[in-house]
């Protein structure tokens, strides 16, 4: 048996398990009668499912809390990078910053919440700041590990070429921290998302944490179940996304290399 | 040489191109201070080949650093071309323990970084640094990757990229020592023939004494704590040397006067 055939059997194999476990959620409901509210059978979901997207229901919830977790994402990640860079250049503004960037780096974004709604109302503008809230963190730390991280024979390099604190930057500490960058916009995309559900719970007037709340008052667990589908399906999408971007940019970086590491080192020629 | 200073001192035979007087270095502050060099005083002829041997924590690294610009003396002073060195300088190429290539830059574009960080313009530099690529035998891997080569193909990626700005003086820190020994030799060689070919001021740091008495004009021969020179010998064996020439009577000679310079001052470690 070839790898290509084993691979393909252990597909085959996966999906089987998941359907196994599907027939045996959907038997264990129906043989002990388990009210449909408590848990619904998987039957019951995928209705739900149909019926959301046939009646084109849930097209407009996902496009609200997508256009709110990019816009989120957009907004938090910018500041982030922005004051990350300022931090890890200048020791002077890392001192006055230091205490409330500690105060809020402790605290759960998304207690906020409440509050933000309260200042920004039930339209998209809150979930846009709770999600760039949340997402900022993340990636404001790794900006500023990453920017510190160049080797000092990196930095000996640079300077003995007379080159500039600004090049310095540029040519060496930007690229060296992409991928803790990166790392860094990993988790700010899937906390951008948390964030804009977190203040869709509190209070909205459209989008999939409403949608979820909403069902939750009328018993429909079997459409909450649906949602919960589709989130975890627009977090395998965001995070595809960013991944995509960073194995182009982040070509050379080692530490994500996996497969692509094999093709390079038979193609790597040792004969110094 | 470009960085001519001025054609009644060049008309002399043997111009220096660096003079190092009275050159001390201290770490820490004044009470707790440890002295790392002491006495320093040697010249460096324009075009020669110095090696600089000692055991580990002679200072022979900060040595190199000061000579880089990298590190302030703590007094006494160092000269390139008669001009004081007193921070970092766009006439000095580098070479690390390490290759310090970046990963992000292709072969062509980290030999082409003293370029990009001086502002020399690539367009006429190009061709320097493809011509200096085919000089250390690495014709055709132009666009690839660090990651792509051997440890002594980065290293001579390293060389290129120390000297396509034409530097008036090449500063290696124990090069070759990260390389095994077959690489090692064949390096030296390559070292040898590309000095010949380009006649650069060279202070090469090793921890080989070997590889010193190999390369070098002269041997500078430093004890340790604190670093002082402890003996200068010239090398009088006849260019272009092969490796066959460590065989020679002379070459042990001068190998076993250094060992005893050295185990004199303290021993290797």
């Amino acid at each position: 048996m070839n790898v290509m055939q084993k691979s393909w059997r252990n597909v085959g194999l996966r999906i089987l398990l998941i359907l196994a476990v599907l027939a045996v959620w959907e038997a264990i409901v129906r043989l002990f009668a388990i009210p449909s509210f408590i848990l619904p059978p998987p039957s019951n979901v995928f209705m739900a499912l149909y019926r959301g997207f046939a009646s084109t229901m849930y097209f407009g919830h996902i496009g609200t809390t997508l256009i709110e977790t990019f816009l989120g994402f957009a907004v938090g990640c910018t500041m982030a990078f922005t004051l990350g860079v300022a931090v890890a250049l200048s020791r002077r503004t890392e001192y006055f910053l230091y205490p409330f960037i500690v105060m809020f780096q402790a605290m759960p974004k998304v207690a906020l919440a409440p509050i933000i709604i309260i200042w920004f109302g039930l339209g998209i503008t809150s979930k846009v700041v709770t999600a760039a809230l949340v997402a900022f963190f993340p990636l404001l730390v790794n900006t500023i590990v990453g920017l510190r991280s160049s080797e000092e024979d990196r930095v000996n390099l640079m300077r003995s070429l007379a080159a500039s604190r600004w090049q310095i930057f540029w040519m060496l500490q930007l690229p060296n921290a992409m991928p803790y960058i990166f790392a860094g916009l990993e988790i700010a995309m899937i906390f951008a998302l948390l964030g804009a559900i977190v203040a869709e719970l509190v209070g909205a007037e459209s989008g999939l944490g409403m949608l979820i709340q909403s069902m939750n008052f009328t018993m429909d667990v079997a459409g909450q179940f649906s949602v919960l589908l589709i989130l975890s399906a627009l977090g395998l999408i965001l995070n595809g996304i960013v991944t995509a971007f960073r194995r182009r940019v982040l070509f050379w970086d080692a530490s994500q290399k996996g497969a692509d590491i094999q093709g390079a080192k038979s193609r790597s020629l040792k004969k110094a | 040489m470009q960085h001519a200073i001025s054609p009644v001192v060049q008309a002399g035979a043997s111009r220096d191109a660096i003079a190092v007087r009275a050159l001390a270095k201290d770490y820490g502050a004044d009470s707790s201070a440890i002295a790392a060099l002491r006495d320093i005083d040697f010249t460096v002829g324009e075009g020669e080949f110095l090696s600089i041997v000692g055991p580990s924590g002679c200072g022979k690294s900060t040595l190199l650093k000061i000579l880089a610009g990298l590190m302030p003396a703590s007094s006494g002073e160092a000269l390139l071309n008669g001009t004081p060195i007193d921070g970092p300088r766009r006439d000095i190429g580098m070479v690390f323990q390490s290759p310090v290539l970046f990963p992000w830059r292709t072969v062509l574009n980290n030999s082409m970084l003293p370029i990009d960080v001086q502002g020399l313009g690539r367009a006429q530099m190009i061709e320097r640094a493809k011509s200096l690529i085919a000089l250390v035998g690495l014709s055709g891997f132009e666009n690839r990757y660090p990651w792509e080569l051997s440890g002594g193909m980065q290293q001579r990626v390293a060389l290129v990229r120390a000297l396509v700005h034409d530097p008036a003086l090449l500063l290696m820190d124990e090069p070759f020592g990260a390389l095994d020994a077959l690489t090692r030799e064949a390096m030296n060689v390559e070292l040898q023939r590309i000095w010949l070919e380009r006649r650069k001021t060279v202070v090469f740091v090793t921890h080989s004494t070997s590889e010193a008495v190999f390369l070098a004009d002269r041997v500078m021969v430093m004890t340790s704590r604190p670093g002082r020179i402890g003996d200068m010998l010239k090398i009088d064996l006849p260019r272009p040397r092969t490796l066959e020439v460590m065989n020679t009577e002379a070459f042990g000679t001068y190998v076993r006067r250094i060992r005893n310079g050295l185990n004199a001052g303290g021993g290797i470690e």
